[in-house]
């Protein structure tokens, strides 16, 4: 019986075959459809989990009250003090350490470019990128054994009669922290520049001189036209930096520097006025919007600097 | 013309004059001094503090306390641990994801630059905020919570790392040439590709365990006394032995990438000599 169904399955194939052969690959085409996804699925479901969600978390709990209902009191206790102060501390403690160590970053970076020692140039290389990384409790240790009230360089300036303090210098406050973020930032800084610098021919300086220029002049009409989008690229970069750091600050000051980060940080702690517990949600979301910004606005740069330094 | 290129070329020899040159030197010289000094006197500054006692001499006593201290072995092992679990889970989900993406999805890589991108813009304070809440509750009594957020944290180093040695070989030409020779796909990824991205997975690893041992702000907020967290608790009771403490994990992690990295330096150059002979 066997034999004969299968001989007249087999013969009568004709209509079949057609459907046969054709559902086994659209079972196959399908899998091979869904496969890349399924391959890649691990890793878009963990960055949902560990991205996605929690700043959907944010984002929610920033509209609502304790209670859990919605309000937009948070946000707008964020435009009164002391919020409103932390933010603003904190845009400025950016802008400053951005600038400054942005400007003095490109210095030195340049020195070291144009220095003809190879190995100062590879010793550079990799101490920047190890300081860049630098942050948090061990900086704070160092700054506060170098110009803390009793520390070495503290020392030193008291045998020339120099007193940090009676100066108004004051470790654990605000230009404390400009002072101990430009050790991080200006390593960083010199890491973001030196490809631009290398970018910068030395046929265009050897043209310029060739028509006449002074180095004045090409600097004007061509180095640092060429060098701009990196440069404001690279301070932009370091703002996000100074912007969203919170160890070093909340190690070095214990919390009592007004920051938006060390806020979210004292709120997060139990150190809240009640009914404002959600509050460092909107400041979470603030300082998200903040940093959104930067970072499109660094793209934008990155795209005009990448003119140049193909 | 000629005459011209020849004044041109005459130029440029003599613009580095002795006088012009001299200066630049001077503000070099300066410049270089002033940055080795801004950069070095702190951590001369903080090893000298770490060994020296309360009447500023020379002392080991720092050092020699340190593994008696309450709480320091604890907190050592947990940074230890989650060091190496979120070194295993950050290596398990990113570079399978990144090789099938190199192989099969080009398309893709755009995708995940972007979102590998996103926890360099999303500030570790705020991320803690919201994973806080999201957490179910039996995740968030155990310390793993945060190796699996560190995972995240360490998304942007680990993807530029295997992705950047990924676009250094030829991918397409050796899965193919090892599948045609009869090599299964486990063999392949085993024998070919992975040989291949050592050095990428290698600066991915040294990255990650820098990252993870060195974090301070979402274990303190997540409450949980890694070693960075108890250096800043114990800084009230001896300031000496809490310097020491941040000082050696400095200088561990610094001879942990030193030795990784020549490792792979020296076994490269054994394997390019074998292969030249």
């Amino acid at each position: 019986m066997t034999d004969a169904a299968l001989s007249s399955t087999l013969t009568s194939a004709p209509g079949i075959p057609g459907a046969d052969v054709n559902v086994v690959p659209t079972w196959r085409r399908l899998g091979r459809r869904l496969r890349p996804g399924l391959a890649v699925a691990p890793f878009l479901l963990y960055s949902f989990l560990g991205l996605g969600l929690p700043i959907l978390a944010v984002v929610d709990f920033a509209f609502r009250d304790p209670a859990g209902h919605l309000t937009s009191a948070n946000v707008r206790l964020m435009a009164h003090n002391p919020y409103l102060l932390g933010f603003k501390n904190s845009i400025i403690l950016a802008a400053i350490t951005s600038v400054v160590p942005g400007v003095l970053g490109v210095i030195l970076a340049y020195t070291i470019h144009t220095s003809r020692s190879g190995l100062l140039r590879r010793l550079v290389a990799t101490a920047s990128g190890v300081l860049a990384n630098f942050g948090g409790i061990n900086l704070t240790f160092m700054f506060i054994a170098t110009i803390g009230s009793t520390g070495l360089l503290s020392v030193w300036l008291t045998y020339l009669h120099i007193n940090l303090t009676s100066l108004g210098f004051n470790l654990y406050s605000f230009y404390g922290v400009v002072v101990v973020y430009m050790y991080f930032q200006i390593p960083l800084m010199v890491l973001v520049i030196t490809p631009a610098l290398a970018g910068l021919r030395a046929s265009w300086r050897e043209a310029a001189s060739n028509m006449g220029a002074s180095p004045w002049r090409y600097w004007r009409h061509v180095g640092i036209p060429v060098l701009m989008p990196s440069v404001l690229g690279g301070m932009l970069l370091l703002f996000g930096s100074a912007f969203a750091a919170y160890a070093t600050a909340e190690t070095l000051t214990a919390g009592t520097v007004t920051l938006a980060p060390i806020q979210i940080g004292n709120l997060l702690a139990g150190n809240a006025i009640s009914g404002q517990v959600n509050v460092g949600y909107a400041i979470g979301l603030g300082m998200f919007v903040v940093l959104a910004i930067t970072m499109v606005l660094y793209g934008l740069v990155r795209k005009r600097a990448s003119k140049w330094l193909r | 013309m000629a005459s011209l290129t020849v004044e041109a070329l005459e130029d440029l020899a003599a613009d580095p004059s002795p006088r012009r040159r001299r200066r630049p030197r001077v503000w070099r010289a300066l410049i270089l001094f002033a940055a080795a000094a801004y950069f070095i006197l702190p951590i001369f500054a903080a090893l000298r503090f770490a060994f020296q006692n309360d009447s500023n001499h020379f002392s080991l006593y720092a050092v020699r306390a340190i593994p008696s201290q309450v709480g320091f072995t604890a907190a050592f092992v947990l940074s230890l641990k989650l060091a190496f679990s979120t070194l295993v889970l950050t290596l398990l989900l990113m570079v399978p994801t990144t090789i099938y993406v190199h192989l099969r999805l080009p398309r893709m890589r755009r995708v995940l630059e972007f979102i590998t991108i996103l926890p360099i813009v999303i500030p570790p304070i705020v991320l803690i905020l919201g994973v806080l809440r999201a957490a179910p509750l039996w995740l968030k009594s155990s310390p793993y919570l945060l190796s699996l957020v560190y995972v995240v944290l360490s998304m942007p180093f680990v993807y530029r790392s295997i992705d950047s040695g990924l676009s250094a070989i030829d991918l397409r030409t050796l899965v193919e040439a090892s599948r045609s020779l009869g090599g299964n796909w486990v063999k392949t990824m085993w024998r070919v590709v992975m040989p291949n991205l050592r050095a990428g997975l290698l600066s991915a690893s040294v990255l990650t365990l820098a990252l993870v041992l060195g974090e301070f702000t979402m274990a303190s907020l997540d409450l949980w006394t890694t070693l960075p967290v108890w250096i800043a608790q114990f800084q009230q009771v001896d300031a000496h032995i809490a310097t020491a403490v941040a000082m050696l994990s400095l200088v561990g992690t610094w001879l942990l990438i030193t030795v990784i990295v020549s490792l792979d330096r020296s076994e490269s150059r054994r394997s390019r000599r074998r292969m030249g002979q």
